[in-house]
């Protein structure tokens, strides 16, 4: 290894991105308080969640660390039947323990 | 024996299958972390000040690669960015609570509380916000430990979990499990598609700002489409 980072590097990013990912959370949280939103916004963050987790998984799963970036069937029929059985049964736990069982009873299939 | 369990408690059953997701993630961060060069004290503080895993590997992958200590920061808070619409999503339920608490809860935001509690306010309206309170602390209560622990156990052992075991696929089928039961109306249902389809055209982006387009785009689309819809249903 080269030269190790230097100590006040280190201590300055933890305070930095600390102190500024806790007034991201807190913004509008904190500035708007009781305050009434409007209508439009309202209706915009009905659908933050659905936004933004999928954005997060769609580029795990098609291109997945652990395989070296390659599209693999097992990692992406897990996903698809978590979906599924989420929506149907409207189940955060259904849709873990089946996505999970799936994922592990193939892996030990095909490997 | 049909006494209903108080909301912190609810939150706090409910945060138990969350937790053996995000201890792979932590451990990974510890044994990262002390690779780079930071001591336990310095690991422990960045995991405990930032709670947020992504984040924090993004500014420690600059740090290691000798990056400027503002670029490290800037990357960590842009990855950060979609926890404004979460704090923003959170208002109408929790709005009013004294600012001392927002203060706590802003603390407690992470992508697995944010997701579960917004799930259980819109299917129980008749929540107070001390219920609401409760139940998001009970969440955070149950999950946390276990971040603080794994991050610690990483350091200290300094092995990740081999990729055999998959678990790199842990984060994926607990966000997954977050948004499906919300695919209960067809503006749900495109604005996912929409996230999906731009977050997979723009994945080259740096910083992680394919996640804010996408996101946006998408919650145009639901609101957009939701509209459309009241107007002409």
């Amino acid at each position: 290894m080269d030269e190790p980072i230097a100590t006040s590097a280190i201590w300055t990013v933890i305070i930095l991105l600390g102190l500024g990912t806790w007034l991201i959370r807190f913004s509008f949280l904190g500035m708007i308080g009781s305050r009434q939103m409007p209508e439009w916004a309202l209706r915009h963050l009905r659908y933050v969640p659905v936004a933004i987790m999928p954005g997060i998984v769609a580029p795990l799963v098609a291109w997945p660390a652990a395989t070296g970036g390659t599209l693999e069937p097992v990692r992406l029929i897990a996903v698809i039947v978590a979906l599924l059985v989420g929506a149907y049964l409207r189940s955060t736990l259904g849709s873990i323990i089946a996505g999970l069982a799936v994922l592990y009873s193939l892996l030990a299939i095909v490997y | 024996m049909s006494r209903t369990a108080s909301p912190f408690w609810q939150g706090a059953q409910n945060g138990l299958p969350f937790t053996l997701m995000i201890v792979p993630f932590g451990l990974l961060f510890g044994v990262v972390a002390t690779e780079a060069g930071l001591n336990l004290f310095q690991t422990m503080s960045m995991t405990v000040l930032v709670i947020a895993g992504a984040a924090q590997f993004s500014a420690i992958a600059v740090l290691a690669d000798h990056g400027p200590v503002l670029v490290a920061v800037a990357t960590g808070l842009a990855v950060n960015l979609r926890m404004a619409m979460y704090s923003a999503a959170l208002v109408p339920y929790l709005g009013a609570a004294p600012l001392w608490k927002r203060a706590l809860i802003a603390y407690g935001l992470v992508d697995q509380s944010y997701a579960a509690a917004i799930q259980k306010y819109e299917n129980t309206p008749e929540m107070t916000i001390s219920d609401r309170l409760g139940y998001f602390g009970g969440f955070f209560c149950t999950l946390s430990p276990f971040w603080y622990g794994s991050t610690l156990v990483g350091a200290l052992i300094g092995s990740a979990i081999p990729p055999e075991y998959a678990l790199d696929f842990a984060l994926p089928i607990t966000f997954v499990a977050l948004v499906a039961p919300a695919m209960r109306s067809l503006p749900h249902i495109a604005a996912a598609f929409v996230s999906v389809v731009v977050s997979l055209l723009l994945a080259s982006l740096p910083y992680n700002l394919w996640l804010m387009v996408a996101g946006l785009a998408a919650m145009m689309t639901g609101a957009a489409l939701e509209k459309w819809m009241k107007q002409n249903g």
